[in-house]
């Protein structure tokens, strides 16, 4: 099965390439044991500047692996992950953010007794001596969530679940990501509202920032990516630009409930 | 981070000091450094000194292990180890200090050594304290809850043990060992100075119990500056953000593991200096003064004052530490003579931890944050939103279909 797996990969035409040669992140051949269990099978992703890329997959595929490989949660036992060049396969959860790839992470995951305002601080705790920097980064996100501005000093766990992933995206941004990691952001929200993070992410997009999405709700998530990656029991089956993931028939079958 | 603007408890805590504060402040400093020279001076009452020098070593502890518990979240059942280590590096290494400078001829500077060679002792037991904090620390990092708790009580047993078994022949086993020097810097010169009032029955002589009592202050003074400064500081903030959630705190970037260890070695350190005023003060060291439920009792008085609450962990180790000894002082004290007879005042002293078990249950059921909380932490303790409740409630099953309701209020 695995030699078919590599087979479709290598079919996936320089096409998907085009949207830009400069490469943000790249997952060389991943290998990420759970004590004996393989989790990630080889897994090969690359992210360029300004791309929007997203994993898909059922559960148990091995997109939140890929993340907790990605952060540092997680060590890869062959293969090698690069950001801009550099290795930081081997680095720890911290040293990654330090480089400037932040996670947004599954359940967004606020600090709920801390302020929306101390939440944002705390995005930016890296940054302690770019005064000017965060307070402008605190701008921005604002200007992107006027809601979280009507909320500043209203504790985290008060808000909605709507509320509260943006102020987690917003922490995120909070560090200046080089990328910007979503694991799940359309997880136990209403469709109204999942449909208003989605537009987030695409305004973020526009706005330069690189980003790496992981979702189960595919459909969405295929629309908005500039190119996806498939991800079945640990290996990724199938790659492309995120439209003609949609209308792939395969995929259509498999993720989006169409038969 | 240019001051208040990143400062975290900035919403929390209220700027600047009303006249009122203020006022108490002076209050409370002048009753500090004065009541004990009131109450040595009556010698009825001079027993209170004594127990106010026992209650500072303990505000010492509390505030330690505050920082451990209060501030980074992190159940230390074993503080006493700190303790422990300070008082026997206070007297092991304060002997060879003193037989060290025998060596000096000019006697004037020997003697002078001789007596503060506690105040030498002081930042190596701190040192020492501080560097048992990260050999706990570093095996127990992943380690949480209740876990860690277990650990640590095992941590705290394990160097009383050492201490009973005469552990490489430096204790002297349960037999104990006396700390190095009787009269330390300054105490003789301070006691040349009698102040009598025979009307009145005053008669103040600078006592030894004294002089410990206003070293035990001045080191609480710096503790309360040192960690108010860590609670305002980076560190602080990545404490908080820890305890709230460890997940997304090293996603902002905090290392959890040195934020933990350097909680265990800033918390020990305290441990450490209250060890080496209790060996000096006290003048013998034995491993029952460091059992397991001294542990019990520091934890308690953090709980009890309020976690991460400065004047509340004081005012906890005041009461916890005060009352028993207290009520032993007063029952056996010559105040009461002819008043109660002795045989039930010991009997009433000995049902003091009945009637301060019953108040913690009390306190637990009706205050849990503390006494005096700090502001964050009561928060945590008393979520006032529902929603907080609500998050927290939140099974796996809810999050995946979306079955919160506050979902679609947005």
């Amino acid at each position: 099965m695995s030699d078919q797996t590599e087979a479709v990969v290598d079919t996936v035409p320089a096409a998907a390439r085009q949207v830009s040669e400069n490469v943000v992140l790249q997952l060389d051949k991943i290998h990420t044991f759970y004590g004996a269990i393989e989790a990630l099978k080889g897994i090969s992703v690359d992210v360029h500047q300004g791309e929007i890329v997203t994993l898909i997959g059922a559960n148990g595929a091995g997109k939140s692996t890929t993340l907790k490989t990605i952060s540092g949660l997680l060590h890869p036992k062959s293969g090698e992950i690069r950001l801009l060049g550099e290795v930081i396969s081997e680095m720890k959860v911290h040293e990654v953010t330090a480089k400037g790839i932040i996670q947004v992470p599954e359940g967004r995951r606020i600090f709920p007794r801390m302020t929306v305002e101390e939440n944002l601080e705390m995005g930016a705790f890296l940054r302690s001596k770019d005064v000017e920097g965060v307070k402008s980064s605190m701008a921005q996100a604002y200007d992107l969530f006027p809601r979280l501005k009507e909320r500043r000093m209203q504790k985290g766990g008060t808000l909605s679940g709507g509320e509260q992933q943006m102020l987690a995206m917003a922490r995120g941004l909070m560090a200046a990501p080089k990328l910007l990691m979503l694991d799940e952001p359309s997880m136990g929200l209403a469709p109204v509202i999942v449909e208003l993070i989605f537009e987030t992410i695409k305004t973020l997009n526009a706005q330069g920032i690189t980003i790496l999405l992981v979702e189960q709700n595919a459909a969405m998530a295929l629309q908005i990516a500039d190119r996806g990656y498939v991800l079945e029991t640990g290996s990724v089956v199938l790659t492309g630009p995120g439209r003609d993931l949609l209308h792939n028939e395969q995929v259509r079958k498999t993720y989006l409930g169409e038969s | 981070m240019a001051g208040s603007k990143m400062d975290i408890r900035t919403n929390v805590q209220s700027k600047g000091w009303s006249r009122g504060k203020i006022a108490f402040a002076i209050f409370l400093g002048v009753l500090v450094v004065f009541a004990p020279v009131l109450l040595q001076g009556f010698q009825t009452m001079s027993f209170f000194v004594r127990v106010l020098g026992i209650i500072g070593i303990y505000v010492l502890l509390a505030l330690g292990l505050n920082i451990v518990v209060g501030y980074a979240g992190l159940l230390d059942l074993g503080y006493v180890a700190f303790y422990a280590m300070g008082a026997y590096a206070a007297v092991i290494l304060g002997e060879k200090f003193v037989t060290a400078v025998q060596m000096i001829s000019n006697v004037g500077l020997r003697d002078f050594l001789v007596s503060s060679q506690f105040i030498v002792m002081l930042p190596v037991a701190a040192i020492i304290a501080a560097l048992t904090g990260l050999a706990l620390g570093t095996p127990v990092l992943r380690l949480r809850g209740d876990y860690l708790a277990i650990v640590t009580l095992g941590f705290g047993e394990i160097i009383r043990i050492l201490a009973t078994n005469d552990f490489l022949g430096l204790t002297k086993g349960a037999y104990g060992m006396m700390a190095p020097v009787a009269q330390p810097l300054g105490l003789s010169q301070l006691q040349l100075l009698p102040v009598a009032i025979p009307a009145i029955g005053f008669n103040f002589i600078f006592s030894v119990n004294l002089y410990w009592y206003y070293i035990v202050v001045l080191l609480i003074v710096l503790a309360v500056f040192v960690v108010r400064r860590l609670d305002n500081s980076r560190l602080g903030r990545a404490w908080v953000a820890m305890r709230e959630d460890e997940v997304a705190a090293s996603s902002v970037g905090v290392n959890i593991m040195t934020s933990k260890l350097w909680a265990f070695a800033l918390g020990a350190l305290w441990g450490g200096l209250a060890g080496v005023v209790f060996a000096n003060a006290q003048g013998f060291v034995s491993p029952e003064s460091f059992t397991f439920m001294e542990s019990v009792f520091i934890v308690t008085m953090v709980v009890l004052g309020g976690m991460g609450s400065i004047p509340g962990v004081i005012v906890g180790a005041a009461l916890i530490a005060g009352i028993p000894e207290m009520i032993r002082g007063v029952a056996q004290s010559p105040l009461l003579a002819g008043v109660i007879d002795p045989t039930l005042a010991s009997a009433i002293s000995g049902y003091r931890y009945l009637v301060f078990g019953l108040l913690m249950v009390i306190m637990m059921a009706v205050r849990p944050q503390g006494m005096i909380p700090s502001t964050r932490r009561a928060q945590e303790l008393h979520p006032e939103d529902e929603k907080v409740l609500e998050e927290e409630d939140q099974s796996l099953w809810d999050l995946k279909h979306g079955a919160d309701r506050s979902e679609h209020d947005l």
